[in-house]
C-alpha cells in the first residue's frame, strides 16, 4: 500500500463535517503553525518538502512562495485555483467535495505563511454544490475559532472567500483567474509582471492549486523532510491521479510518485487493468493538453527502462518519446478508441475555450479543429496532416498564455505517433466514417 | 538640485546599436532606429495605455537578455511590451524564426478576414494590408468557411463591420481612456468574440469618432465618408480650427475642391498624435471651416505617394526570398465535389461583402 497523505481519512463517515475532521487530527497543523512556527518557518518547511505545484506546470511551491514580493504597507493575497476544468482531471473536485476542511486548513496555514489576511478560493462555476460545501466548512472553521480575527490568540487575522467562476477553462490560467476575480473579462495578462509582484488588485499574490494547498497541513505536522522522503528525487510526495478511460476501476487515486506506470494501470490497487478482452493502445498521462503516448512508450521509456509516475520519467525523451505528468488526468485508451476522433474532440475543446485575445490561439485553434473535423469525416487530404503539424508549430510558444501550447501539443503528438491512423482516415474515407470504425493497422498494442 | 540624467541602456537591434532610457520597450527602441528595424504592430498603440501583446505581430528574438545575464530568452517575445535591458541583443528582421512566425501571424489574422479590400474604405491606409503585403504570402491554405457577422448599427457616425475585425482591442482602450464612458467592449470568446455594444446601443459621446482612427482595419468606418472615395484619390492637408472641445488640429482630405473627410493627424507609425472631437470630424466639411496649414507629410506606410504596391519598386530582399522558399504548393488531387464549401451557392457569400451600391444603413 502506498502512503496516503490527502486521502488518508477519505473513508471515515462524516469526514466532511468539522467534528469528525477534528477528531481525525484535523486543524492540529493550524495550531502548530500559529502557536509554534513563524511564517518564514512554514515557508522553509514547504521548501524542504520540495513539493511541486500540482496544477499542471509543476513549479516548486516553496520557490513560488519565496518569490512573493513583500513591500511595506501593501496587502498580499493567496488565491487557491480550484477552477479545475482540464478534460480528464477531476481530483480537486473530489477532494473539495469529500474533505473540504483539508483545503480550508491548508488555506489557513498557507495564508499565515505568506502573510495574507484575505484569501480566495476561486471555484469553477459549474461546481455550485461544492461551493456550498466549502462555505459550510468555512463557517464551521470560523465558529471553531480557526478563521476570523486573532486566530488562536496569535494576533493573526484571516478571512476566506469562496468565489464562483463563470466556468471558463481559461480562468484556470493564473492571471486570467486574477482578472476574473477582479470582476473583469477573464483574459490572461501579459507577463512580466508576474503575480508574485503584481497580482490581484496589483498586489503581490500567490496562486496555488487545491491539491498543493491541501498538502500544506501534512507538511506542517510531519515536517518538510518527511515529505521529501516520499517519492523519488525531485518528484517528492504523493499525487492525486484522476484515472479514466478504458480501465476496470476509474477513479481518483493517491499514489506515491515513483510508482511504475505499468503497475498503476494493471495493479488491482489502482486502475485494475484494461477492460476485459481489450488491449492498451494509447495514454494521455496528465490531462488533455499533454502529448499522447502510443502503447510501446507507455510502460517503457525509449531506452527500455520502465516508465515511472514522476515528473522526470514521464517527460523523459522530451516530446519525441515522452509526455508530462501535468495535472494528473490519466486517460487510458484501448484499441476501440479512434485517435483521430479523440484529437478532434480535444481540439474542439480548445477552440471553444480559447479566450480570443491573441491571434495565433484565437485563429489557430479553430483552424486545427476544422481540419481535424474534415479528416475525421472523410474529406481530408494528405496535405492536411502536414498542415496540422505546421499550424500547431506556429501556435506553440507564440501565445500570451499556455493555452496555445495546450492546444498544439495533443495535435502534434497524435500525428507524431499515430500518423498511419490519420492516413488511413484520408485514404479510406468510406470505411473510416462508418460509426465505430477504428483503424486496425499494425499498431503496437500492449 | 541638479538634474540627474538616468543612465541610458545600450540595445542592439538587428546589429544597430541604440541608446534608450530605462523602461523603454524593444519596439520603441527599434522605432528610434526606424525603417525596417521597427517590428510591425497591429494591436500596440503608443498613445493608449495597456495596449499591446495581443496580435503577436511584433514578436522578436532576444539573443542576449542583458549584459549581466547574456542568456537568450527561450521564446520569442512581444517587443511592444517587453522592456529593454542594458546590453540586450535583439533580432528582428535578421532572424529566420521571427520572419517565419510573422508570416504565420499574417496567415492567422487573414484566415477569418474577408479580404474585401477592393470595396473596403480602409484600403490604402490599412495596417493589416500593409502587414500582409510586407510579411504575408500570396495564397491561402485555409479552405473552410470564414467567420462572418452582420453589420451593426452603433450610432449615426460610426459603422461597425465585425467581419473585418482582428480584435486588437484598440477601440476598447480608446473608449476607456479618451471618452467619458465606454459602451462597447468584447463579447464572446475565442474566434466567436466580437466587438459590440450591448444590444446595439449607439456609441454617443464627443470623442467617439476616434475609434475610427485607431482601428487598424476597416472594421470601424466613418459613415460620413463611407463608400465616397478611395484614399489614394484624395489629397490630405493639415488644417486647424478654433475648437472649444479639442485641439482642432486635423488632417482634412480633399477630392477636388470638396472636403470629403476629416481625421486626426497621424505620425509615421500611423498613430494619432492628438485625438479630435466629433464636431471637427463629422460636421466641419467646408473649406471655410478650416485654416489650411499645408500638405500633409505622408507617412511611411501610406500608399498615396510611396507607390508602395508598384511592382517595379519592390526590391527582392531577404524577406521576400524567405516568403518564396518556405511554403511550397502541394499538389492536391482530391475530389473536391465532396467538400461542403464547394457546394454552397454563391449567394451564400453575398451578404458578407459590402457593395458600393449598398444603401447607407
Amino acid at each position: 500500500m502506498g502512503k496516503k497523505i490527502l486521502l488518508e481519512h477519505i473513508n471515515v463517515p462524516g469526514i466532511e463535517t468539522y467534528d469528525v475532521y477534528r477528531k481525525q487530527g484535523g486543524y492540529t497543523a493550524v495550531e502548530k503553525a500559529l502557536k509554534t512556527m513563524s511564517p518564514d518557518g512554514v515557508v522553509e518547511e514547504v521548501k524542504k518538502a520540495g513539493i511541486r505545484g500540482r496544477g499542471g506546470a509543476g513549479f516548486p511551491m516553496g520557490m513560488k512562495w519565496s518569490f512573493l514580493a513583500k513591500p511595506e504597507g501593501v496587502p498580499r493575497y493567496l488565491v487557491c485555483n480550484a477552477d479545475e476544468s482540464e478534460p480528464g482531471t477531476f481530483k480537486d473536485h473530489y477532494l473539495m467535495k469529500n474533505i473540504p476542511h483539508l483545503l480550508v486548513e491548508g488555506m489557513i496555514i498557507s495564508s499565515y505563511a505568506l502573510g495574507a489576511n484575505k484569501s480566495f478560493i476561486y471555484v469553477r462555476g459549474e461546481l455550485m454544490y461544492v461551493i456550498r460545501i466549502l462555505e459550510k466548512a468555512i463557517a464551521e472553521a470560523k465558529a471553531a475559532g480557526f478563521l476570523g480575527k486573532n486566530i488562536l490568540g496569535s494576533g493573526y487575522d484571516l478571512e476566506l472567500v469562496v468565489h464562483p467562476g463563470g466556468g471558463a477553462y481559461i480562468c484556470g490560467e493564473e492571471t486570467a483567474l486574477l482578472e476574473s476575480l477582479e470582476g473583469k473579462r477573464g483574459n490572461p495578462r501579459n507577463k512580466p509582471p508576474f503575480p508574485a509582484v503584481k497580482g490581484l488588485y496589483q498586489c503581490p499574490t500567490v496562486v496555488n492549486n487545491v491539491e498543493s494547498i491541501a498538502t500544506a497541513s501534512w507538511i506542517v505536522n510531519n515536517g518538510g523532510d518527511a515529505y521529501a522522503a516520499i517519492g523519488i528525487g525531485r518528484s517528492s510526495g504523493t499525487k492525486l491521479i484522476s484515472a479514466s478511460g478504458h480501465i476496470k476501476k476509474p477513479g481518483v487515486y493517491e499514489i506515491e510518485l515513483g510508482v511504475p506506470v505499468e503497475e498503476f494501470i494493471y495493479s488491482d490497487e489502482w486502475c485494475g487493468g484494461i477492460r476485459d478482452g481489450h488491449h492498451l493502445k494509447a495514454l494521455v498521462a496528465g490531462g488533455s493538453s499533454v502529448p499522447i503516448l502510443p502503447a510501446n512508450l507507455i510502460t517503457k521509456l525509449a531506452n527500455g527502462e520502465p516508465r515511472l509516475m514522476t515528473y522526470e520519467s514521464l517527460s523523459d525523451g522530451g516530446f519525441q518519446t515522452g509526455t508530462m505528468l501535468g495535472s494528473g488526468g490519466f486517460i487510458v485508451f484501448d484499441e476501440t478508441a479512434c485517435v483521430v476522433r479523440n484529437t478532434w474532440n480535444f481540439s474542439r475543446f480548445y477552440h471553444h475555450e480559447s479566450c480570443g485575445q491573441c491571434s495565433p490561439c484565437r485563429e489557430g485553434t479553430g483552424w486545427m479543429e476544422k481540419v481535424l473535423h474534415r479528416i475525421e469525416y472523410g474529406h481530408g487530404s494528405m496535405h492536411d496532416i502536414d498542415l496540422l503539424v505546421d499550424v500547431s508549430k506556429k501556435i506553440e510558444g507564440n501565445t500570451i498564455c499556455p493555452l496555445g501550447d495546450a492546444a498544439a501539443w495533443p495535435v502534434a503528438s497524435a500525428i507524431r505517433h499515430f500518423r498511419d491512423e490519420f492516413e488511413w482516415h484520408i485514404t479510406n474515407p468510406s470505411e473510416a466514417t462508418k460509426p465505430g470504425a477504428v483503424f486496425k493497422g499494425d499498431m503496437a498494442l500492449v | 538640485m541638479e538634474d540627474i540624467k538616468p543612465q541610458l541602456f545600450k540595445v542592439t537591434i538587428d546589429g544597430i546599436e541604440v541608446e534608450v532610457e530605462p523602461g523603454t520597450t524593444i519596439l520603441q527602441a527599434a522605432r528610434k532606429i526606424g525603417g525596417n528595424v521597427a517590428p510591425p504592430a497591429m494591436c500596440y498603440y503608443q498613445p493608449l495605455k495597456g495596449s499591446g501583446g495581443k496580435c503577436r505581430a511584433c514578436l522578436v528574438r532576444v539573443a542576449a537578455g542583458s549584459a549581466k545575464d547574456p542568456r537568450p530568452m527561450p521564446k520569442l517575445v512581444a517587443s511592444c511590451i517587453t522592456p529593454v535591458q542594458d546590453g540586450m541583443i535583439v533580432e528582428n528582421s535578421t532572424n529566420e524564426q521571427v520572419l517565419t512566425t510573422r508570416k504565420a501571424i499574417v496567415e492567422f489574422l487573414l484566415i477569418n478576414h474577408p479580404l474585401d479590400c477592393p470595396v473596403c474604405d480602409q484600403a490604402g491606409e490599412c495596417d493589416l494590408q500593409n502587414f500582409a503585403f510586407n510579411h504575408g504570402m500570396a495564397t491561402t491554405r485555409y479552405e473552410e468557411d470564414r467567420r462572418t457577422f452582420e453589420k451593426q448599427d452603433i450610432g449615426p457616425y460610426i459603422q461597425l463591420h465585425m467581419t473585418r475585425c482582428i480584435l486588437c482591442y484598440r477601440c476598447v482602450y480608446t473608449a476607456d481612456q479618451i471618452t467619458q464612458k465606454r459602451v462597447h467592449g468584447v463579447l464572446g470568446r475565442g474566434d466567436a468574440s466580437e466587438i459590440s455594444t450591448y444590444i446595439e446601443k449607439a456609441i454617443d459621446n464627443d470623442f467617439s469618432g476616434n475609434v475610427i482612427d485607431v482601428c487598424p482595419v476597416g472594421a470601424l468606418t466613418d459613415k460620413t465618408y463611407r463608400f465616397k472615395n478611395r484614399v489614394w484619390f484624395t489629397k490630405p492637408v493639415d488644417a486647424h480650427r478654433d475648437c472649444p472641445t479639442c485641439s482642432g488640429k486635423t488632417t482634412v482630405w480633399y477630392r477636388g475642391d470638396e472636403v470629403i473627410r476629416v481625421t486626426a493627424r497621424k505620425n509615421e507609425w500611423n498613430e494619432v498624435t492628438e485625438f479630435i472631437c466629433n464636431t471637427c470630424r463629422f460636421e466641419k466639411k467646408k473649406t471655410s471651416d478650416w485654416v489650411i496649414e499645408g500638405p500633409t507629410k505622408i507617412s511611411r506606410s501610406s500608399v498615396i505617394s510611396a507607390n508602395k504596391y508598384r511592382a517595379d519598386t519592390i526590391k527582392p530582399d531577404f524577406q521576400k526570398k524567405l516568403a518564396a522558399a518556405t511554403y511550397t504548393q502541394v499538389d492536391d488531387e482530391r475530389d473536391t465535389s465532396q467538400l461542403g464549401i464547394q457546394q454552397l451557392p454563391p449567394e451564400r457569400f453575398a451578404p458578407v461583402l459590402p457593395h458600393a451600391n449598398d444603401p447607407e444603413p
